[in-house]
């Protein structure tokens, strides 16, 4: 199963973590691919720390545990870094993206011992700018797109097209709304 | 055949609605609410003409089902853990009436500390309550086995109810691909329900649940034990037609690479999917493993499993639940007195309590140990102690 692809998500509960995991797999799903999206549930509440997971694969996945070494991590939310290890298991050659208004080199130097790519986005600014609103896991989800390249960037955004049409079928200004955020999120990740 | 991509819990609300039952009872409790909670939905959409009747615990839930099938209707239920638990009176009721209800018991610990994760202890404390237990390994074999569990439950040589169960979030909340039927594929597999005796037959009155005294009560358990021993030749009637329909076809269980295999072992549900990786993975390095998964727990397929692990030098039995027994597992029970004594030497693991991780660096671990154990090469202490924890600080 050398081609599996897994992604780790760190973020906040209340963030999308889960919807933006699950979301991958769709949009991965759409493109032909075997896919997991699965959440690790500890005690729910807002602002506690959550973890979710993706694996994408051309072939079944029977692996039903959870990801400890995975390709790229995504880092939802930045205070994070101060009390969750997100590199934990990371393999040098994939990549981290994390949440933050500061530069990959400042971020980088806070992840003291990770040798592999380290980017960033700031999706704050993004979500607040055009969804007049803190929603930071859509921008992370292209950014994710960005950063593994499992699947063309034109590919990805007709999919999410498709899913919020479906998703806001009652509530259509969210559809415009995010998929500008998805658009100009593809061009602001720093650090490739 | 259509392509999808759903939760387990998703994938059992849609089959439960696809085959429009006629009353759903239903209290919710972690990791099961989101199937009363999807299907609820399908019936303010008006999308199932289901009546589903929100209840104030689990045991009116049970309660209602049984009232709702023996007036002839339809009925259906999921829960978890401590909500099975509160169940288990009227569990019993529901078999002894032979009442033919379906749920999906969507797996997780049992109270005692306080845990919402997965493990067996939930299905396993009921399991002598005469429902068939089916296990599924993945989303879409709970799909399969609920859209099975129907037919099986009602064929008069079982009248059964059935219990599908299904790993809680490992498989109920994990968003995995999936091939679904068409509604009028499922409806024409199912059926109509048609029952011989029910309570609004005014032409044939019957009662349900009289007292039974001495005289007649232990032929009729009799008869009860005697349809659990029928319904193994039940479910591989309709497990072969749901073969014909889907290309799926389905056993009491399955071996996987086991026929010459020198080590096996035997899991139920998520845990296969897991091991047969590491399978394919050591294979690949040639050495002799395999395993067994149980697909119907009850009735225990002892013929079925005498046959699959004959050749076999050492059995792991993997059970996730701890029986409390001092002397393993439900599951290792069940091997052993399938075995009687006779073929490979059994061991059993007791592992991934309240949700601890299975890895397949677990799975590797316990074949590892199975190695040591033909070689001779475990620890004289450790020989005889064939009552094993897998992952635990100890």
């Amino acid at each position: 199963m050398s081609d599996m692809l897994e992604i780790r998500w760190h973020g906040r509960g209340g963030q999308g973590v889960k919807t933006a995991a699950l979301l991958l797999a769709d949009v991965a799903f759409n493109t032909g691919k075997y896919v997991q999206g699965f959440p690790e549930y500890g005690p729910e509440r807002m602002g506690a720390p959550v973890t979710a997971y993706n694996r994408i694969c051309d072939e079944v996945i029977r692996d039903h545990s959870n990801i400890y070494e995975p390709d790229f991590v995504v880092v939802v939310d930045e205070t994070l870094l101060k009390s969750v290890n997100v590199i934990k298991g990371l393999k040098p050659e994939g990549a981290i993206l994390v949440n933050t208004d500061q530069g990959p080199e400042k971020i980088a130097a806070k992840l003291k011992g990770y040798a592999g790519k380290v980017l960033t986005i700031d999706a704050r600014k993004i979500s607040e700018e055009l969804l007049g609103a803190y929603f930071p896991n859509m921008p992370m989800l292209a950014g994710v797109i960005k950063m593994s390249r499992v699947m063309d960037e034109q590919v990805f955004l007709d999919n999410m097209n498709i899913s919020l049409k479906h998703k806001f079928a009652s509530k259509p200004q969210m559809i415009t709304g995010n998929m500008k955020v998805l658009e100009r999120s593809l061009g602001e990740v720093q650090g490739l | 055949m259509i392509k999808d991509r759903l939760s387990g819990n998703e994938a059992v609300a849609l089959a439960m609605k696809s085959m429009n039952m006629d009353v759903m009872a239903a209290f919710p409790i972690t990791p099961s609410t989101e199937i009363p909670q999807y299907f609820s939905q399908f019936v303010a959409d008006g999308a199932t003409e289901t009546i589903f009747v929100p209840v104030e615990s689990e045991h009116s839930a049970m309660s209602a089902c049984i009232g709702a099938q023996a007036a002839g209707a339809r009925s259906c239920t999921a829960t978890s853990s401590c909500g099975l638990a509160l169940m288990n009176e009227v569990l019993s009721v529901a078999s002894s009436l032979r009442l033919p209800i379906t749920m999906c018991c969507v797996t997780r610990a049992l109270t005692g500390p306080i845990n919402i994760h997965n493990d067996h202890s939930d299905a396993m404390g009921v399991r002598d309550c005469g429902w068939i237990q089916l296990y599924a390994e993945n989303a879409q074999e709970a799909y399969d086995n609920y859209i099975m569990a129907v037919r099986i439950a009602e064929d008069p040589k079982a009248l059964l109810p059935v219990m599908v169960c299904q790993d809680g979030f490992i498989t109920s909340h994990a968003v995995e691909n999936i091939i679904l039927l068409a509604e009028d594929e499922i409806r024409k597999f199912a059926g109509f329900y048609e029952p011989e005796n029910y309570l609004f037959n005014s032409r044939e009155k019957v009662a349900y649940g009289p007292y039974d005294s001495p005289v007649y009560f232990m032929e009729h358990k009799r008869q009860q034990a005697q349809a659990m021993i029928d319904s193994l030749e039940v479910i591989n009637a309709v497990s072969q037609s749901f073969g014909d329909l889907t290309g799926r076809y389905y056993d009491l269980l399955e071996a996987y690479r086991a026929e010459d295999a020198d080590r096996l072992l035997v899991v139920l549900g998520s845990t296969a999917g897991t091991a047969k990786q590491v399978v394919d993975e050591l294979r690949k390095a040639g050495e002799k493993v395999g395993l067994i998964k149980i697909r119907a727990f009850r009735p225990f397929p002892v013929q079925a499993l005498v046959q699959a692990l004959g050749n076999a030098k050492i059995v792991a039995v993997l059970d996730k639940s701890e029986g409390m027994s001092a002397n393993g597992g439900p599951l290792f029970a069940d091997v052993c007195a399938a075995l009687g004594g006779r073929g490979p030497r059994l061991v059993n693991y007791i592992y991934g309590l309240g949700g601890r991780d299975v890895r397949p660096l677990h799975i590797k671990e316990v074949f590892e140990h199975l190695k040591d154990d033909i070689e001779g090469k475990t620890p004289a202490a450790k020989t005889a102690a064939n009552y094993r924890y897998l992952a635990v600080r100890e």
